[in-house]
């Protein structure tokens, strides 16, 4: 087990310098003189000049590159000061530190992630396995018809309806805003409970649906029939048996959805006109800022690794054959 | 050829001794293609301590009939009539919660595919132990020390530490010994076995089978052994019932029916079949067709388009009266016994030499 | 010892093929396993198939036996060629195959053809029936006279189909159906050989007998060599002039098939026709030797040293974990009767004093005066 995590953690290691290094170059063969973008209009050549040198343009890419990567472990040098590890760089656009921008913008993207699964893992499991376990009743038609309804939504239609009856028409509500956790946990919450609400509505349906289908197959296993033949009750088999073996897809899922999340929910941000890493990745692409998109891809496929990590561990944990081969 | 006289006194036991009663039971499906009529008007009695064998290919409805006896059937597609009556209680119109109580105590399963059959989460050990601790209410400890006490018992090297371990990491035979010590963990009056040893290796299936019969020899269980296989059964049960199209054409004590069987389907499945000690020159004689769709069986007696003695019977009665099933030694034919006795002796008996 | 042993002059000579079409000499297959960390490697290899020598006469049956993991489908793929062997050489009618290309092999495939064990998976759905057993003349670019649909509807009625069910497809039939249509593309090639892997295991006991007396028919009309592969050992009887029993990788023993199942040698051979549950069609059926071996079939992995068999073996000795037992002529075996066994059996299959019976379990329920 543990010979397996390490060698998944250098894997891991090995696929972020090659992202890194894909999209580093890939950027750097668009026909775009970085430095002139930087400057804004009525540039002189001096002050282009004396930005390139800056941005260490001036260097040969392989050097360029060599210079971001050892940021990342080691931290680097600006003239606008010293950018510690892990240094991803500083933007073209407002010569911010990236990873100061990233960790700005993150709060509010973990708190968006974190608040809309606890609601879409609870309504979505819970519904699925009352469906299932209802299975062809007249609940389980009810959930089932509504989970294709609403699967069938998106967040830019749904949100501005709930923005519109909630805040604008009958102003029970505040526009939503991001208030962080750490100072009030209340107004933290009442601020995000909308774009929650309206994003785990549309995800709600998909774990209803997933569950569901899941747990219906896994109730026709046959070991689920020996436990049945075995005299145990019917909501211990439904739930040690077949819910065990569901586990493993809604895992999967699970970990592709949150990686996304975590690396923005770029129409919920807009939907909600909230600033979060989703935004700072179209901002920084509209305006050609290299550094923050890289920056921002690389955050992004960093969550991809970890809960790909995870969620082999947690198969690890569900089922013995993975854990004991 | 003397011996052909005393069959009629052999029969098979009915009556209030009969530990499992089953009377007119006829199970259906409702699919999308149409009713699938899976057991349609069967009846058997099984004793106490001893062994029923039944035999048929796919889709004869062997095994639904005794999924219907644990009530594992889909409630929601399936209708089930008759009486099934196991130690003077009725099962069709039983609860959930009654059933509960009946299967993995009073009536145990032992399934085809123990890989599949044994979940792949849960040690075999918690899965011995589960049903014990339901049904007696021991504690874990003491139900752990029973599922050593039953690994011991059916021949797992190592049971103490084998205990913990996951069925995966067994080989099939073992994995099916588990299963067999799982079903006899509560000392079941009734173990069905369906197809126990189909998935297994040959000198397997033969340490399997062995164990079976030992095992019920002290824990004086009754057996329903369904297979397909005519080898396995004329080694395992006391009495035979052979199924086609989900009913029973013939029943008797094993001996007489394999030896002298009286239903021409009976004499197909003997006649096409290879054997250990048969004749090499004789060819196999094959039943032409394949079985019955259930969902639209044949008129009258189902195995009549298959059956080539229908011209020894008057009129066209094959294809439009159901032949009955008599009770005890009997055979669902509606050739007279004279006949079955004469076709039997003239022209089947010298294909099984 | 030496005067015991006759070193086989030919296998098989016995028989009455004059002419050998199949000859398989130190037959192996090896399965590389990968593992180990940082870097994965070569870390082991099951060993499918090992050492194994066979030869098919032309127009002979031959049956291969053996349980689970004996590798005796693993050897009908070698010779066949859908697998390429590590070890060993395979002649086909003089002509080495063992390591040939696919062009170099073209020839031979049409010769050499395989009939599955699945009826359902080794038939595409989405082709007819005449799609199906014209694609094989199409591929090799045989026009018979008449046509290729004029001979696939005489196929379809060698082996018992209609042939107005040219256009169906392979759904529209039943499982022993299927298999004929098998048999049918088999034999579209005129093959020499063919090789059925299990070609009855997957049906119904009253269509088994159906497939088996068209291979019948087929092998002795058309004077096609078969190797019948199968783990049943009363229909392989049936089917098999000549019969190979197969242990972990190897063949135990070899011969006709009146050797093998009446007088057969080899411990294991003793305890698979044992451990065959048999009707009995008369009373008093004669009495046959009752042996239940323990366990499992060992892993291929990691088998025994010396004679694979030695650990489930009532007769096991220090030689037999240190010496290979050659394939060889027994004393007082046939001709072409062959067994790998340094501690033999007696050439019978009769009930003995005393039954053998090594599994724990059978041995404690049945108590010290029988086990």
């Amino acid at each position: 087990m543990l010979q397996f995590l390490v060698r998944r953690l250098i894997g891991a290691v090995v696929i972020m310098f090659l992202i890194g290094a894909f999209t580093f170059f890939l950027f750097y063969t668009i026909p775009q003189d970085f430095a002139e973008l930087s400057c804004g209009k009525n540039c002189s050549p001096e002050n282009i000049a004396v930005i390139r040198e800056n941005l260490g343009l001036d260097k040969p890419i392989t050097a360029q590159f060599w210079e971001f990567m050892t940021g990342i472990v080691a931290g680097r040098d600006f003239a606008q000061g010293h950018c510690s590890a892990p240094c991803l760089g500083m933007s073209f656009d407002s010569g911010e530190f990236v990873w100061d921008s990233i960790m700005d913008r993150f709060p509010l993207t973990l708190s968006l992630t974190v608040g809309g699964l606890v609601i879409f893992l609870i309504l979505g499991l819970g519904s699925g396995l009352l469906a299932a376990w209802k299975r062809g009743t007249a609940a389980d038609k009810l959930v089932s018809g509504a989970s294709i309804v609403l699967s069938s939504f998106q967040i830019y239609f749904l949100g501005p309806i709930v923005l519109g009856i909630l805040v604008y028409q009958s102003g029970i509500m505040e526009n939503p805003s991001y208030k962080p956790f750490t100072e009030n946990p209340v107004t933290w919450a009442i601020g995000l409970l909308i774009p929650w609400l309206v994003m785990a509505t549309i995800f709600t349906a998909q774990y209803t649906r997933m569950s569901r289908s899941t747990m219906i197959e896994q109730l026709q296993e046959e070991h689920v029939r020996t436990a049945r033949a075995k005299g145990m009750k019917q909501r211990y088999v439904f739930f040690r048996y077949a819910w065990r073996g569901s586990l493993i897809p809604i895992v999967t899922i699970l970990g592709m959805d949150l990686s996304a999340l975590l690396s923005g929910a770029v129409v919920t941000e807009f939907t909600f006109d909230l600033a979060g890493i989703g935004r700072l990745a179209v901002d920084s692409s509209l305006t050609k800022d290299l550094p923050v998109t890289m920056g921002v891809m690389l955050f992004g496929a960093f969550f991809i690794l970890l809960l790909n990590i995870l969620v082999d561990l947690a198969y690890a944990y569900i089922d013995p054959r993975v854990r004991l081969s | 050829m003397s011996t052909l006289t005393k069959t009629e006194g052999e029969t098979a036991p009915t009556g209030p001794e009969s530990f499992l009663s089953v009377s007119d039971l006829r199970v259906r499906f409702s699919t999308e293609d149409g009713i699938v009529k899976a057991v349609d008007g069967l009846s058997f009695d099984v004793a106490r301590g001893r062994t029923l064998g039944i035999v048929g290919e796919s889709g004869s409805g062997k095994s639904v009939t005794n999924l219907t006896v644990l009530g594992l059937h889909n409630p929601k597609n399936t209708t089930v009539e008759g009486e099934i009556v196991l130690d003077g209680k009725e099962l069709v119109t039983a609860t959930e919660k009654e059933m509960e109580k009946l299967r993995g105590n009073k009536v145990a399963m032992i399934f085809q595919d123990p890989l599949t059959a044994l979940s792949p989460y849960y040690t075999v050990g918690r899965q011995i132990a589960e049903p014990f601790m339901k049904h007696t209410g021991a504690s874990k400890k003491e139900a752990r020390a029973r599922a050593i006490e039953m690994l011991t018992k059916v021949g797992i090297p190592q049971p103490k530490s084998r205990v913990d371990d996951y069925p995966h990491q067994f080989s099939g035979g073992m994995r099916q010994r588990a299963m067999i010590a799982m079903a006899l963990v509560c000392d079941p009056d009734l173990l069905i076995a369906d197809e126990p040893t189909t998935a297994l290796d040959v000198t397997v299936q033969a340490q399997i089978l062995d164990l079976l019969k030992d095992l019920q020899q002290e824990f004086g269980s009754a057996i329903v052994f369904i297979t397909h296989d005519l080898g396995v059964i004329s080694e395992m049960a006391d009495d035979l019932l052979v199924m086609y199209a989900g009913r029973a054409v013939e029943r008797g004590s094993t001996a007489e029916v394999l030896r002298r069987p009286r239903h021409p389907y009976t004499w197909g499945l003997l006649s096409s079949m290879p054997r250990l000690g048969g004749s090499i020159d004789q060819a196999l004689t094959p039943i032409p067709g394949t079985p019955p769709s259930l969902l639209n069986p044949p008129s009258g007696c189902p195995f009549h388009p298959r059956c080539a003695f229908t011209g020894e019977v008057p009129g066209d009665r094959c294809s439009t009266e159901r032949p009955p099933l008599g009770e005890g030694r009997a055979a669902a034919c509606h050739l007279t016994a004279e006949q079955k006795q004469t076709f039997f002796i003239d022209k089947i008996q010298p294909r099984l030499r | 010892m030496s005067d015991k042993l006759t070193l086989p002059a030919q296998q098989g000579s016995s028989t009455a093929s004059a002419e050998t079409l199949l000859k398989v000499e130190g037959l192996t297959k090896h399965f590389p396993i990968y593992g180990g960390f940082p870097i994965k490697r070569r870390v082991g290899a099951v060993q499918a198939v090992d050492d194994v020598d066979l030869t098919v006469g032309a127009g002979e049956s031959v049956g291969l036996v053996g349980e689970s993991g004996c590798g005796k489908s693993t050897t009908g793929r070698l010779i066949t060629r859908l697998l390429e062997p590590t070890a060993g050489k395979i002649e086909y009618a003089g002509q080495d195959i063992s390591h040939a290309s696919r062009r170099q092999l073209a020839s031979v495939r049409s010769e050499i053809q395989m009939i599955f064990q699945d009826p359902y998976s080794s038939l595409n759905p989405r082709q007819t029936v005449g799609t199906i057993i014209k694609s094989p003349m199409e591929v090799n670019g045989i026009n018979p006279a008449g046509g290729r649909d004029k001979r696939v509807r005489e196929l379809l009625e060698l082996v018992g189909l209609n042939p107005e069910h040219f256009n169906r497809f392979p759904h529209e039939f039943s499982g022993g159906q299927r298999q004929r249509i098998g048999v049918a593309r088999a034999l579209a090639l005129n093959p020499k050989l063919i090789v059925a892997d299990e070609p009855v295991s997957a049906l119904d006991v009253s269509i088994q007998a159906q497939v088996v007396n068209l291979l019948q028919k087929v092998q002795q009309e058309l004077g096609i060599a078969f190797l019948f592969i199968a783990h049943d050992l009363a229909v392989v009887r049936h089917f098999s002039k000549r019969v190979a029993v197969m242990y972990l990788g190897r063949v135990v023993e070899v011969g006709d098939r009146d050797s093998i199942y009446a007088r057969p040698r080899h411990p294991y051979t003793h305890a698979l026709l044992s451990a065959v549950p048999e009707v009995s069609m008369v009373d008093e059926p004669e009495e046959r030797e009752r042996i239940r071996l323990a366990g499992d079939v060992p892993s291929p992995i990691m088998p025994p040293s010396g004679c694979r068999f030695r650990t489930r073996c009532w007769k096991a000795q220090d030689k037999c974990a240190s010496e290979v037992p050659p394939l060889v002529r027994i004393d007082g075996n046939r001709d072409g009767h062959l067994t790998a066994c340094h501690f033999p059996e007696e050439p019978t299959i009769a009930a003995r004093e005393e039954d053998i019976v090594l599994d724990p379990a059978l041995a404690a329920l049945e108590g010290p005066d029988k086990g």
